[in-house]
């Protein structure tokens, strides 16, 4: 299996994804080594000591040294080259492309001494080395689409090299995993890739990573807060988000709304803020820890996800298992599977806005959402999507 | 002998539209009419009109041996006034045969009899006014909305001048008795009929379920359990909603063919007859007793209230409905008692529901929301804005006398000592306690200052809005704002 990101190293969804599905798959007695760069610096993953203590299938973690990480544009990936100054000592030229190269090569010495049934490859970075992999093995290819530049960008400035990368993994693969069905679609639409060759499968949350919680943090014990939590890109709407903000603080005075995650779009975010007139209200954590997201998601009233195309969207299963009342747009995958929670349309700010509000003013309907909104999805573990990915494999192996 | 009594049920709610919380103070415009205009027509076209003339035809062909009964509410029959008339006509024809029998209820199809005995009369007394009105005819006999029963509600049936009431026959309140036989209610001299859940859902929820051992159900099958029934029963009360013909039930599945071959099939038994509510109570005499202390209703398995006040928010939008009746009453406007009381329309608790959401099923028949949350969120916002309609209507109705100090025995004594004569000393006081005492006063459950200003003041206007305060600051600018008021 071949990825960009595994936990503890991770920046959003694809490395818990990753990781839930690997630790699924292992608890069924599927064997995997799962190939994934690491940036140099960051703590080594001693989740691979957990996987293998669990002892019921076998999981390898293989580390490529890069500096290659999920979420990057090549325009990331040069100026975090500058800011460290050179300590990253790239063998393929100082670009994301050199870095993508250099995991696709590294990919196939492993192919050759390694010994698998089927490679399994998520998301672009790794689109390239898994047929690589394939060529080298003559074994069938997966692809699992998990986000696509069409997301990532809105459709807006899309990078040509990226979607080729994604479009030729797509077409090379035997099979596609999608996470949902309206990725599916767009993979249909815009990939050109025939529908019977795409799954999904959708992804999941394990309730009991999530038990121990830390007591939630107090802004001003008057104030109610309202939460946006992901990455501050376009994809996933914040500025959606800071329109209703204006909308609801016009309204009611008595809510702050926070902006928890890191992302190209802070500084528009804090200026757009401030001509709204409603700075004071609005806090940018920037990057937040694991642990930091979660007292922030005890201490919120609502969470908002206003993703204007999101493929499905793990931050909302986190939010109902934590409790919190969710309001998620229609643009998003993972309402396929949610019922307990509000849908909005994500361009429809006064929507959004009367959301918040009769969450904030009406008691009854934040507690049902909360407690509905648990019980929807404290079952949907990892051991369903697994259950599906292990009977792709076995068709595709004729098992 | 076996007399089958046969009782429609026709309704629909004058459903709101998406209303949002910007709108309060600015839109008055509560309801979906173009929705609610078209799915009258719908139905109407689908079952009023085809299942009225079957019927008709059934009463002639049967030289008027079968008999049938309707309940209408108040906000179906102005549907149908303003956009289907032909259905009234035909109503009038069906009642003049002398074979169909029509029943009163509640003007709303409220719940009212749960939480306001008051309003519940009101509702019931514009009921027997407009089928008085509309038909001529004057009811006899009670059904309450979604035949939500209790003993109480039986004597509310019997002071109206009620001669029976109609209940669901649930296996709860029968335990090993059969609804087969007229009951009277305990503490009564009425009578009631039981709904035999049994063959009336089997045509109501079970005639096109193909995965039923019983399908297709036959009009002759169907006569052969009615005739099973000789020797250990007297009625059999079927008692359905008149959309299940067509409706709920499609043509297509042959439901009407059901209804036209039905009475000739039963009738082929000598000892088999058609009667209305009014025919069986002078035909039969009570049985027994039966003593239901807390509410059934015909609805989902239950049988109870939980499909309208089964959660939260549920029970939270009716309380705050409810809690407005005396400023409604006192507001002396009409059209915003005609808002509020379409408001109480049960329908719009019923989309709240989240006892089946997963599931999708009936809660989900013409509900204009998407989500119990949606159906919540737009009926609060609307209840705000009745709310502050209320607070101008009311603003002119205020007593000076309110400001007086009330008699020595009568003041508020807060639990810090303090002892409380009047308004001002209220707000003054609302000023200095701690939030612990204003707190031990003013709870989810109860707030003493509010029920002392509505029960020894007298000023409903303010006691409504110091029911809601959670904060003692809040309750101080309240008590002050309206002292100005009552001053000027």
């Amino acid at each position: 299996m071949l990825g960009w990101e595994f936990p503890p190293v991770s920046r959003g969804g694809l490395g818990r994804a990753c990781h839930g599905l690997v630790h699924g798959l292992a608890k069924k007695g599927a064997e995997i080594t799962f190939v994934v760069p690491v940036f140099p610096g960051t703590k080594k993953g001693k989740g691979v000591k957990v996987v293998s203590a669990c002892g019921v299938g076998k999981i390898k973690l293989k580390e490529i040294i890069s500096g290659l990480s999920p979420y990057e544009t090549d325009e990331d990936y040069k100026s975090m080259l500058n800011y460290k100054g050179g300590n990253i000592k790239s063998l393929y030229g100082r670009s994301l492309w050199g870095e993508v190269e250099r995991f696709t090569k590294n990919v196939a010495l492993i192919a050759e001494g390694e010994d698998f049934d089927l490679i399994h490859a998520h998301d672009w970075m790794a689109f390239e080395a898994g047929i690589k992999a394939k060529e080298i093995s003559g074994k069938p290819l997966i692809v699992q689409v998990h986000s696509t530049e069409i997301d990532r960008t809105g459709a807006n400035g899309v990078n040509q090299r990226v979607y080729d990368t994604e479009r030729r993994g797509i077409h090379m693969a035997d099979r596609v995993i999608t996470v949902s069905e309206m990725e599916k679609d767009r993979i249909v639409h815009h990939y050109g890739a025939p529908k019977e060759k795409i799954d999904v499968v959708y992804n999941a949350i394990n309730a009991e990573e999530h038990k121990n919680f830390s007591r939630g943090l107090h802004i001003d014990k008057h104030k109610k807060i309202v939460l946006f939590l992901g990455r501050v890109t376009i994809q996933k709407g914040p500025d959606y988000f800071i329109d209703a903000a204006k909308k609801v603080l016009d309204y009611n005075k008595d809510t702050v709304f926070v902006v928890a995650g890191s992302g190209d779009m802070t500084s528009r975010l804090i200026e757009q803020a401030s001509h709204l007139g409603i700075s004071d209200r609005v806090f940018f954590t920037g990057y937040i820890s694991d642990e930091e997201i979660q007292k922030l998601m005890k201490s919120a009233s609502v969470l908002v996800m206003p993703s204007i195309s999101e493929p499905f969207g793990i931050v909302a299963l986190e939010a109902m298992l934590n409790r919190v009342p969710l309001i998620v747009s229609k643009q998003s995958g993972v309402v396929e599977v949610i019922n307990h929670c509000m849908k909005v349309d994500f361009w429809d700010v006064d929507e959004m806005a009367n959301k918040i509000l009769a969450t904030l003013h009406y008691d009854p309907l934040g507690d049902s959402l909360s407690e509905n909104g648990y019980m929807d999805v404290y079952n949907m573990n990892w051991d369903y999507p697994a259950e599906s990915c292990k009977g792709i494999y076995e068709t595709m192996l004729g098992l | 002998m076996v007399s089958i009594c046969m009782y429609f049920q026709l309704h629909q709610p004058h459903r709101l539209r998406k209303y949002s919380i910007f709108e309060i103070g600015k839109s008055r415009n509560y309801f979906n009419d173009p929705k609610n205009e078209k799915i009258v027509k719908k139905v109407a076209g689908k079952c009023y009109i085809p299942a009225n003339q079957t019927i008709l035809d059934l009463i002639h062909s049967t030289d008027g041996k079968f008999k049938a009964s309707f309940s209408m509410s108040g906000t179906i029959l102005e549907q149908l006034e303003a956009h289907v008339p032909e259905v009234i006509e035909s109503f009038k024809n069906l009642i003049k045969t002398g074979c169909v029998e029509i029943l009163d209820e509640t003007y709303h199809h409220s719940l009212s009899s749960v939480f306001n005995q008051d309003e519940f009369k009101e509702q019931v007394g514009m009921h027997r006014k407009k089928i008085k009105n509309m038909f001529g005819f004057i009811p006899q006999v009670f059904r309450n909305t979604e035949l939500i029963y209790s003993n109480e509600i039986a004597k509310l049936a019997e002071d109206m001048g009620y001669q029976a009431v109609l209940a669901e026959g649930a296996d709860k309140i029968l335990d090993w008795r059969s609804s087969n036989f007229v009951y009277t209610p305990v503490g009564t001299k009425i009578k009631l009929l039981l709904k035999n859940h049994k063959l009336s859902d089997d045509i109501a929820f079970r005639f096109g379920d193909m995965g039923w051992e019983e399908y297709p159900l036959t009009a002759e099958k169907f006569a052969q359990w009615i005739s099973a029934v000789n020797g250990n029963g007297e009625i059999i009360n079927l008692f359905m909603d008149y959309e299940t013909f067509g409706e709920h039930q499609w043509e297509e599945k042959g439901i009407f063919n059901f209804l036209k071959a039905l009475p000739s099939e039963i009738l082929k038994h000598p000892d088999n007859n058609f009667v209305t509510p009014m025919d069986a109570i002078k035909k039969f005499e009570p049985v027994a007793e039966l003593d239901v202390p807390y509410h059934t209703s015909w609805a989902d398995i239950e049988r109870d209230l939980s499909a309208w006040l089964g959660n939260n928010m549920q029970t939270q939008a009716a309380e705050k409905l409810y809690e407005l009746t005396p400023l409604v009453t006192r507001s002396n406007n009409p059209e915003l008692i005609r808002d509020w009381r379409n408001l109480q329309t049960s329908d719009h608790f019923y989309y709240m529901c989240t006892k089946w959401f997963n599931d999708g099923d009936v809660h989900k028949y013409f509900n204009p929301f998407d989500s119990p949350y949606e159906a919540f969120i737009s009926f609060m916002n609307i209840l705000n804005d009745v709310r502050l309609r209320l607070r101008e209507a009311n603003i002119m109705a205020t007593e000076k006398k309110w400001l007086n100090d009330v008699p020595q025995e009568n003041m508020f004594w807060i639990k810090d000592g303090t002892g409380i004569r009047n308004m001002a000393e209220l707000s003054a006081s609302f000023r200095t306690m701690a939030n612990e005492t204003y707190k031990h006063h003013a709870t989810a459950e109860r707030n003493d200052f509010a029920n002392w200003v509505k029960l020894v003041v007298g000023d409903e206007v303010l006691a409504t809005n110091l029911q809601n305060c959670k904060r003692k600051i809040m309750a101080a600018k309240l008590v002050e704002e309206r002292i100005k008021y009552l001053r000027q």
